[in-house]
């Protein structure tokens, strides 16, 4: 069987995951060690007045005060008008939102940690609460950061063939379209655990992070300690899904209390921390006007986002990411020439905000497919085709758009055509006309996007912000037995890493997969990178593994001819043999000469042996986009206000497939978690910030019933800029989801003259929306 | 999210726990644990003492009583889910408790402990009020009383801090009796968002329908389900419901009572499908 790229094979993880042998910092427990438990703020905004530690406990708890040197956490951005705020890694005078860490309680177990903070006595006092996003814009005199003029992060414009293009359309759609805030959720929460090695006078941190090496810049700056003095490992890792992209106020903490005491401390978040204090992404606002021809071609669009960006920019990738993402992907994958975009991110006494898988392109795919719908309801077609009327054909590409962004290869219409094979788009609507026996409506939904993935220097360094990715490392190394080690600074939580740049490292080297390992997520023995996001790390680790490997080949041929005393250039390297005119060696030979007879070497070996490290950054680094259509069929009871999926086909292609099971259970992965930004998670705060979904009990998840056999078909059109056309993929399946349902069930409303905008699409805001369409005198939607 | 410390018991006997239960100062009963293990880890609940009574055997029967079913407190849904096909006139007992929350949860979920904890969205509660169920109370005065004067509102109930639920007899429909159970939840496992039950017995008289999920006590709609005894399918029309709904259950919104109308007129149907 085939072992190299496009091989449907299982994963070299799976084993220890299912025998329950993974290895995460819950699982790890160090001689001496403590358990640290934070005490968070009960209020959104106040003065901190007093803070009394519990008598007889002054040495188990710790406060900002006693963090001294320890910097806080300000996140720079170039971007014109971006404010900086400064998240102290313990509260420093006030308090900004509800959860956030006022005091760090140390004990031998977390019980009595948690017995300490409840000792603390914290005096506030209050301050009005920012809570609505709209009213935190225009609030004139509070302030959640005291220097600035306003509570406005950024406010970002771009303008592009607006007025010529709008100018004259027959058709104007108007929406207004909201995501509700919500938690990412990965199975492990935040977790670290730090502890002072001697004898590498080191400081040892054990994090669940997707970026080790981010975080030893960011610990040793934050720290003022060398960076020599960092290693951070991550270990097992349950999820990242961009909420451990970041340097996590807690790692700091306990990082300093390893730093100071020199003993291990570890702190483990757990769920309500989590859903309190990780309530922090999705949330945006759109007000859109399309203007459009009669048949619905898409020829300008005007958009005002405003971003919830809660109370402190993190560091490294800053709030500023978010309302950027949104401006530049907000035109989608379609083909028209009049933009204009004003975005604000404004501060609220919530959670800071951080980029979740999709980064800002869940809500610009929700805002403009579901606007596609309405123009296409508005125009009298079906959506699918006016949605294929405005996507960028495949004789177009690479395609620059509106917002400047280079689509580099794809057919994004056959993508469409082929979901709306999949699902049977005709059997439906008759299925639809004839109603169903149960009263159910059925309705039919689509929505297509294309996704920017493995973006590089170019696009970071546009933002100023203080890491930008630049060249991807892999080292590669022949063991004595002619195995492989591979080394890449990337990390792997689920996207099956170790197996998939194993998957390019025998395609280039012929070595068996069993016979290669892979090593990530240790700043002490995998060179640099900044780490596992934007659906970058298979084409940037990857490639610079395939390169790596291939700078290995003429040294194995080098050391092959001189064992069969023949000439370099009569050698061929071929699935681990090394090919004379005559004979052959074995990769283990050469490898057997290298390590342990050097007596057998040519007398000008490569000093590099076997083992090379090697660099790789795309052709053009502004992105690989992978893009997709998906489609799906509800049923919706409007009695009771529920929806059920009773098909779903995702039509993608990202490229050259590595692994296509490893793509599938990602997309699979996403798509669950689209399906839950439609349908149910939330994270409401009430008005004085307190946030009303703290236990799963109130924040609810899809589970495995709720989640429908999703169907996949893949399409690869390679990208012609990365190693083997690959592109990212991580990222894409939480894109669609929201759109494509909302789509569907506005398909199967329509008789009733009801049209949803806001996720997620609860029973109540179904029921309100229907009951507010009975009581209207209009008998349509207004706006259309 | 770890309790906060407090001192466990596991007695050998029921006696041994109401002694308990009457010598020590904040103590609480541990049975499954799956509403008092999570309030624990929230410190939401801070017993200073937890008498587990999930391993008394005289706590455990599941008996035939003629015409009732004797169901000891401690008895899992799960154990009433497998025991589909032999609870002769209590098979709604197994419909019922195979839909409780997950398989994990009703492995160690009690009977008993969920008309303690008395959740408004749970679903013994409404079921066992419908089937006119009586629970069997242990204490310095052993008393019976009917489940639907045992709950008495949200998370309230008439046991008393010396007290512990011994067992529930459960009336038996007759071979004519039929039964409906319906309840909305968002998403598998979730508490209900709204639910009904629906007990008619020609050959015994009975006639009830109990809305449950409200913020308070299952809401009993006595003259609707009098009206659907006597008429069938024509008073349990959507309309004639939504308007039972109207006159008997106060303090509904439009979306509650577009639920509400739905799940009641959802278990009737079961009750009258032919």
């Amino acid at each position: 069987m085939t072992q190299g790229i496009g091989a449907r094979i299982q994963r070299k993880e799976d084993a220890r995951h299912l025998h329950g042998r993974g290895n995460f910092v819950s699982d790890m427990i160090l001689p001496g060690q403590s358990e640290v438990a934070f005490l968070r703020s009960p209020i959104a905004h106040g003065r901190i007045r007093r803070i009394v530690k519990p008598s007889g406990a002054e040495n188990q708890v710790f406060i900002r005060a006693d963090l001294g040197d320890v910097a806080a956490i300000v996140a720079p951005a170039t971007v014109p008008g971006y404010k900086l705020s400064e998240w102290h890694p313990l509260a420093h005078e006030k308090v900004r939102f509800v959860g956030e860490a006022i005091a760090m309680c140390v004990a031998p177990t977390r019980a009595e940690a948690e017995d300490l903070s409840e000792q603390i006595e914290v005096e506030f006092d209050e301050l009005p609460v920012l809570v609505d996003t709209q009213a935190a814009r225009m609030e004139s005199t509070v302030r959640v950061h005291e220097q600035w003029n306003d509570n406005v992060f950024l406010t970002l414009n771009y303008e592009s063939g607006f007025e010529a293009k709008a100018k004259g359309a027959p058709v104007v759609i108007r929406r207004e379209i909201a995501l509700a805030r919500q938690a990412m959720v990965p199975m492990e929460g935040k977790a670290v655990l730090a502890r002072w090695d001697d004898r590498t006078d080191q400081l040892l941190v054990y994090a669940s992070t997707q970026v080790p090496h981010i975080i030893r810049i960011g610990l040793a700056q934050f720290l003022g300690i060398d960076q020599g003095q960092v290693r951070v490992i991550s270990p097992d890792v349950g999820g990242g899904f961009g909420y451990k992209c970041i340097l996590q106020p807690e790692e700091l903490c306990v990082a300093w209390l390893a730093l100071k005491f020199r003993q291990p401390f570890r702190y483990v978040e757990d769920r309500r921390e989590h859903l309190v204090v990780g309530a922090n992404s999705r949330q945006h606002q759109y007000r859109l006007t399309a203007h459009a021809d009669e048949r619905g071609r898409l020829l300008a669009l005007d958009a005002d986002i405003t971003i919830d960006g809660g109370a402190y920019s993190a560091w490294p990738f800053t709030v500023a990411l978010e309302p950027g993402q949104a401006t530049g992907n907000l035109p989608g994958p379609y083909d028209f020439r009049g933009y204009r975009c004003r975005t604000h991110c404004v501060a609220t006494n919530k959670p800071g905000f951080l980029p979740y898988r999709g980064v800002a392109r869940t809500g610009v795919c929700f805002a403009l497919e579901l606007v596609i719908d309405a123009i296409a309801r508005a125009v009298g077609r079906e959506p699918w085709e006016v949605r294929h009327d405005n996507l960028v054909s495949a004789a177009d590409m690479p395609y620059d758009n509106v917002a400047r962004k280079h689509y580099d290869s794809g057919d994004y219409r056959k993508a469409l055509i082929l979901a709306r094979e999949k699902i049977d788009l005709d059997a439906w609507r008759e299925r639809q006309r004839r109603g169903e026996r149960d009263g159910r409506l059925i309705g039919i939904g689509f929505a297509s996007y294309c996704e920017q993935t493995a973006h590089g220097t170019s696009v970071f360094s546009g933002w100023g912000l203080p890491i930008i990715p630049g060249y991807d490392q892999a080292t590669v190394r022949v063991t004595p037995d002619g195995g492989l080690e591979v080394r890449a600074g990337v990390h792997s939580h689920g996207q099956g890493m170790e197996t998939t740049l194993a998957q390019i490292a025998h395609e280039v080297t012929g070595i068996e997969l069993a016979n290669i390992r892979v090593l990530l997520g240790d700043t002490g023995t995998t060179p640099y990178s900044t780490g596992t996001y934007a659906s970058r790390s298979i084409v940037m680790a990857g490639g610079a593994v395939a390169n790596a490997c291939k700078a290995l080949i003429p040294r194995f041929l080098a050391i092959g001819a001189h064992l069969m005393q023949a000439a370099v250039a009569t050698m061929k390297y071929e699935n681990g043999q090394i090919m004379g005119p005559r004979k052959s060696v074995s990769l283990r030979d050469v490898a057997e000469a290298w390590y342990l007879r050097p007596q057998e070497l040519p007398p000008d070996v490569d000093l590099g042996g076997l083992e090379a490290t090697v660099g790789f950054r795309p052709k053009r680094d502004t992105g690989a986009f992978s893009y997709a259509s998906h489609a799906a069929v509800v049923a919706v009871d409007t009695e009771v206000g529920a929806v059920e999926i009773l098909d779903y086909v995702i039509v993608e292609d990202c490229g050259t497939l590595v692994n296509p099971m490893v793509v599938e259970g990602q997309t699979l992965g996403g798509a669950a978690q689209g399906i839950g930004t439609a349908l149910y998670e939330e994270s409401p705060f009430d008005p004085n910030g307190q946030p009303l979904a703290s236990t799963f009990a109130d924040y609810l998840l899809p589970g495995p019933t709720e989640i429908p056999a999703i169907r996949i078909h893949h399409m690869q059109t390679p990208s012609p800029y990365t190693e083997f056309g690959i592109k990212g993929m991580g990222e894409g399946g939480a894109i669609a989801p929201p759109a494509v349902i909302f789509n569907a069930v506005n398909d199967a409303l329509r008789s009733l003259g009801v049209e949803l905008t806001e996720t997620p699409l609860t029973p109540r805001r179904l029921l309100e929306a229907i009951d507010r369409a009975k009581s209207s005198t209009q008998p349509r939607v207004k706006n259309s | 999210m770890k309790a906060a410390r407090f001192d466990y018991l596991r007695p050998g006997d029921v006696g041994e726990a109401l002694a308990a239960l009457a010598n020590a100062e904040g103590a609480k009963i541990l049975a499954g644990g799956q509403s008092l293990g999570p309030m624990l880890n929230l410190r939401l609940a801070r017993p200073a003492l937890l008498v587990d009574i999930s391993r008394l055997k005289a706590l455990q029967q599941l008996e035939d009583a003629g015409r009732t079913w004797h169901i000891g407190a401690g008895v899992t849904h799960a154990r009433l889910e497998d025991a589909r096909g032999r609870l002769s006139g209590g098979e709604m007992l197994s419909e019922v408790a195979a839909a409780i929350a997950y398989r994990s949860v009703r492995n160690r979920g009690t009977i008993g402990g969920s008309l303690a904890h008395a959740d408004p969205a749970a679903d013994w509660p409404l079921a066992l009020a419908a089937l006119g169920a009586s629970v069997n109370v242990r204490g310095p005065t052993p008393r019976k009383i009917l489940v639907a004067h045992f709950i008495q509102g949200a998370f309230t109930t008439t046991l008393a801090a010396d007290e512990i639920i011994e067992s529930i007899d459960v009336p038996k429909l007759s071979r004519a009796g039929r039964y409906g159970f319906y309840k909305f939840c968002r998403k598998t496992g979730e508490f209900a968002e709204a639910s009904a039950a629906a007990v008619l017995d020609p050959e015994t008289g009975v006639a009830s329908i109990f809305l449950g999920a409200l913020r308070g006590i299952p809401q009993p709609l006595t003259s609707l389900a009098q009206q659907v005894a006597r008429e069938g399918k024509i008073a349990a029309s959507t309309e004639a419901v939504s308007q039972a709904l109207a006159q008997s259950v106060s303090g509904l919104d439009a979306v509650e009572h577009s639920m509400a109308t739905a799940v009641v007129t959802r278990a009737l149907m079961q009750v009258l499908a032919p």
